[in-house]
């Protein structure tokens, strides 16, 4: 079908494995530490830099995302599998290096794994990788076994002609593929020939993660490498004045102790020593400059600001005045707490500084602009930083720091020491969970008006909270007018035919720093969107399904994963019972987020006294084609349960500036038993394949909310949920 | 120095008895699976066996472990833990995979012990151990797998 022109990649040999060994690593299959010395790959086919074949018959896909547990690694390797007819089992994946000349995130311009859109701006990219190497393939077989390539067949990893009989493998042919050029031209497979895309395959990263021998930037150990453990600011906005690191000095190991931006860092060859050291500091600070606001003072200030009218998002109609003349209106204010993104491994980073410029070893969210960042502290230019992408621990967002915190903050720390060690930057979870980068804290104003017949004929939406992209190098693409669009995604956008539509938006400025969070804007949007629509909706005496139904006729594929998912749920059905003193409800919620359509049904059962537990979550997602089901229904079930997590208990507070919430005692997210059953479906489409990383989180949250409605009469405006 | 055994082996580590074992087995020892999450006990990625009981390495000082029989992810090879590990490997349950071998741990163990765990025995067992991917109902399901693979 598609016919595409290839881009000519030259090949190159840009990856040199083996390494590690020699370094003293762990290491693991999947791990490369590029670097000096043998290339045991002198003999592989690179067709492009996606690619490579070795002469053993294995296939290596070069993943320019990081896998942070979406998903990534598996679903990058099924694109290039299906067009290359590999056999499943042949192909692994290795982490691609820095450069964003052959490595950029398509959608988003620069190396960046993020919004989602690993698998949708590499789909085609992938899969010519793949097809370039198998045409490349087949044309070393015509030209060794003199017959023409069109009659020669691949399947699972054997290149066969059938006439002749002749067989060969790929890492057969490899050597003799690797000299003959670029095609400039593949076919692709039409989707009705797809083998590997649309059916589950298992995940490439499971069998490391499952016996220990995956390698986390936590588990570097580099020969003479320190550990540094930092004392950082106890307010955002403070410096360190002066401190005394005799008693820090005087903990057997600790190395040296070191003042950098940041703080006051500790080091010691291994992470208790520097720890022990770092509670010995006494670190003066300088105060004179720090946040000393308590959430409650900002969420205040917020309120005075929702009092008068901010820069418009979107406008129809004139929303004022058909609220205020409308039969029936509505208000509500929604409150949403700032939210830590409390990846499992705390942040870390390695950085070895050379010489020729810097070596990083780190779960790499964002190379391009690590790079700039590092090389501005340096003095050197950002291909002077090499950068190993190992598994992240999880992320969600934080480790595409905005401002390159913690990478920077590891740079500082070598340098300090004059690089005459490579040192590993260890955060506590503490040092980790103040660290602000939160999203940010929200107040949404809302107001909408119904007509005599029950007809939402009017929507006024203000949200007033920190810009995330404000100074960011994506600020010039994304804040427009004043509005960033991140803070209204999922509210300018929403999908309902209403006539008149105000959203409008307040960005005040705090120094508690903010980022993205798995989700983003549709973190909050979705909440009061979904939740004051099914306000509506009983306001105008109508089923919360049926009333959305009726103002979705322009979007059939919003209107597909509602009926799909109130379906399935048994939308209408009694709940089955209940013991004595409980309640139980049932509530839906719609989102559309990084082109991905989702809902979700929520039950619920509440028990005497407030608490309740969700029981059960029906979800439907339209993400297109979809690469790897088992996958998405992955990123559904975890998306739905970080998203409860926020639901239940997420709050970070302040407390005159100081961070209240530090550690999972304080901050407690979903376990075992709070999990629900989780049912996925997927519509099947052949629309362009869109993200899941994200797109399960939003729904969830309303969906309790509306539930614990159905099951009590209350509505909840605040996250997180509590029952009077 | 302080005699340790880890999967079998015996180590002598020159550590402070206050060390928690965790740090002993990750930065002395040098096997890394076992994870450092939270520092209080709180998360379970630093999940291993003493003598078959599972416990938290970040709060257990490397001296309550002389004389005891450690066991990391690395060491697991009884058929248990293999029946465990195949069914993680069968239902894909890892995401980031940063908690897993804390849940492994606390799942082998529990096994151990119960070969027919019901789903409130699993939320008592596994309800130490944070998965911030929430891939709790594959670790649930796989549990179930791996009990219907020992019977």
């Amino acid at each position: 079908m598609n016919d595409i022109r290839i881009e000519n990649e030259s090949r190159r040999r840009f990856l040199q494995a083996g390494l590690g060994l020699t370094l003293g690593i762990y290491l693991a299959p999947r791990v490369v530490f590029a670097g000096v010395g043998e290339d045991p790959h002198a003999e592989a086919f690179e067709p492009n830099a996606f690619v490579r074949i070795d002469t053993d018959n294995t296939v290596t896909v070069i993943s320019k995302h990081l896998e942070m547990g979406e998903g990534t690694y598996t679903g990058l390797s099924t694109l290039v599998a299906e067009e290359l007819d590999a056999a499943w089992e042949q192909v692994r994946v290795e982490g691609a290096p820095a450069d964003a000349t052959r490595y950029a995130n398509l959608f988003l311009g620069s190396q960046l794994t993020g919004g989602s859109t690993a698998i949708a701006n590499s789909f085609e990219q992938m899969r010519r990788a793949g097809a370039t190497a198998r045409a490349m393939l087949v044309a070393a077989a015509a030209q060794r076994w003199h017959v023409p390539a069109d009659t020669i067949s691949v399947r699972q990893g054997m290149v066969v002609h059938a006439g002749t009989k002749h067989k060969a493998t790929f890492g057969d042919l490899a050597v003799a593929a690797a000299k003959l050029p670029v095609p400039e031209h593949v076919t692709l497979k039409d989707p009705k020939q797809f083998i590997y895309i649309g059916k589950r395959f298992p995940r490439k990263d499971t069998s490391a993660k499952i016996n220990g021998s995956a390698i986390f930037t936590q588990d570097i150990k580099l020969p003479g490498m320190l550990v540094a453990v930092v004392a950082h600011p106890p307010l955002f906005g403070a410096k360190v004045k002066s401190f005394d690191a005799q008693r820090a000095k005087a903990v057997r190991g600790v190395a040296d102790v070191v003042a950098i931006p940041s703080g006051v860092a500790v080091l010691a060859p291994d992470f208790w020593t520097a720890k022990k050291g770092r509670d010995m500091l006494s670190v003066d600070w300088d105060e004179s400059g720090a946040l000393r606001l308590g959430t409650n003072e900002i969420l205040a200030q917020f309120r005075e600001l929702a009092a008068t009218p901010g820069a418009v998002a979107r406008s129809d109609g004139n929303a004022g005045q058909a609220v205020a003349q409308a039969a029936k209106h509505l208000e509500a204010d929604y409150e949403f707490p700032y939210l830590a993104h409390a990846p499992m491994e705390p942040l870390n980073c390695v950085v070895k500084l050379g010489a020729d410029g810097c070596e990083i070893w780190n779960g790499e969210q964002s190379q391009t602009s690590d790079q700039h960042a590092v090389a501005a502290v340096l003095g050197i230019k950002p291909e002077q930083v090499k950068i190993n992408m190992l598994y992240a621990g999880g992320s969600y967002g934080r480790r595409a720091s905005k401002d390159n915190d913690y990478v920077v903050e590891a740079v500082h720390i070598a340098r300090a020491i004059n690089g005459r060690a490579p040192v590993k930057l260890v955060w506590t979870r503490e040092d980790d969970m103040r660290a602000g980068h939160y999203r940010p804290m929200y107040l949404h104003r809302m107001a909408c008006g119904l007509d005599d017949k029950g007809t939402l004929v009017a929507w006024q939406h203000r949200i007033v909270g920190q810009s995330i992209m404000a100074g960011t190098g994506f600020e010039s693409r994304m804040v427009k007018n004043g509005v960033d669009a991140t803070s209204v995604e999922g509210a300018h956008n929403l999908p309902y035919a209403i006539q008149n539509v105000m959203v409008d938006l307040h960005s005040p400025t705090l120094q508690v720093p903010v980022q993205w969070w798995r989700s983003v804007g549709s973190s909050h949007t979705a909440f009061a969107v979904e939740t004051f629509l099914d306000a509506a909706a009983h306001a105008a005496g109508q089923d919360p399904l049926q009333f959305r139904r009726a103002l979705l006729a322009k979007h059939p594929r919003h209107l597909g994963v509602l009926d799909l998912a109130a379906r399935k749920a048994g939308w209408g059905t009694p709940l089955a019972g209940t013991k004595a003193g409980e309640r139980r409800g049932r509530g839906i919620a719609l989102h559309k987020s990084f082109n991905t359509y989702v809902a979700q049904v929520a039950e619920v059962t509440v028990r005497p006294g407030g608490r309740f537990t969700v029981d059960r979550v029906v979800c439907a997602v339209d993400c297109g084609i979809g690469v790897n089901p088992d996958v998405i229904r992955a990123q559904m079930e975890g998306g739905i349960g970080f998203g409860l997590s926020a639901a239940l208990y997420g709050e970070i507070t302040l407390r005159d500036g100081e961070v209240e919430k530090s550690n999972f005692p304080a901050y407690p997210v979903v376990r075992m038993r709070e999990m629900p059953r989780v049912d996925v479906h997927i519509v099947e489409s052949q629309e362009k394949p869109t993200g899941v990383g994200e797109p399960g989180v939003p729904p969830i949250a309303p969906a309790v909310a509306n539930a614990l409605f159905a099951a009590t009469g209350q509505r909840l405006h605040k996250l997180p949920l509590r029952l009077a | 120095m302080i005699k340790l055994n880890v999967n079998g082996q015996s180590h002598e580590v020159d550590v402070d008895p206050d060390t928690p074992l965790l740090w002993v087995l990750r930065d002395t020892v040098g096997l890394t699976g076992t994870k450092y999450g939270c520092g209080v006990g709180a998360c379970g990625a630093c999940t291993v066996h003493l003598n078959g009981v599972p416990v938290r390495g970040c709060q257990t000082p490397a001296s309550a472990a002389i004389g005891a029989q450690v066991v990391t992810i690395e060491g697991l090879h009884d058929r248990v833990a293999k029946a465990v590990q195949a069914a993680w490997q069968k239902l894909d349950v890892v995401q980031c995979g940063y908690c897993q071998s804390g849940q492994i741990m606390s799942a082998v163990a529990l096994l151990a012990r119960n070969r027919r765990p019901s789903d409130a025995d699993i939320d008592d067992a596994m309800s130490g151990n944070i998965c911030r991917c929430d891939t709790y109902s594959r670790i649930r399901a796989a549990i179930h797998e791996a009990a219907k693979s020992l019977a």
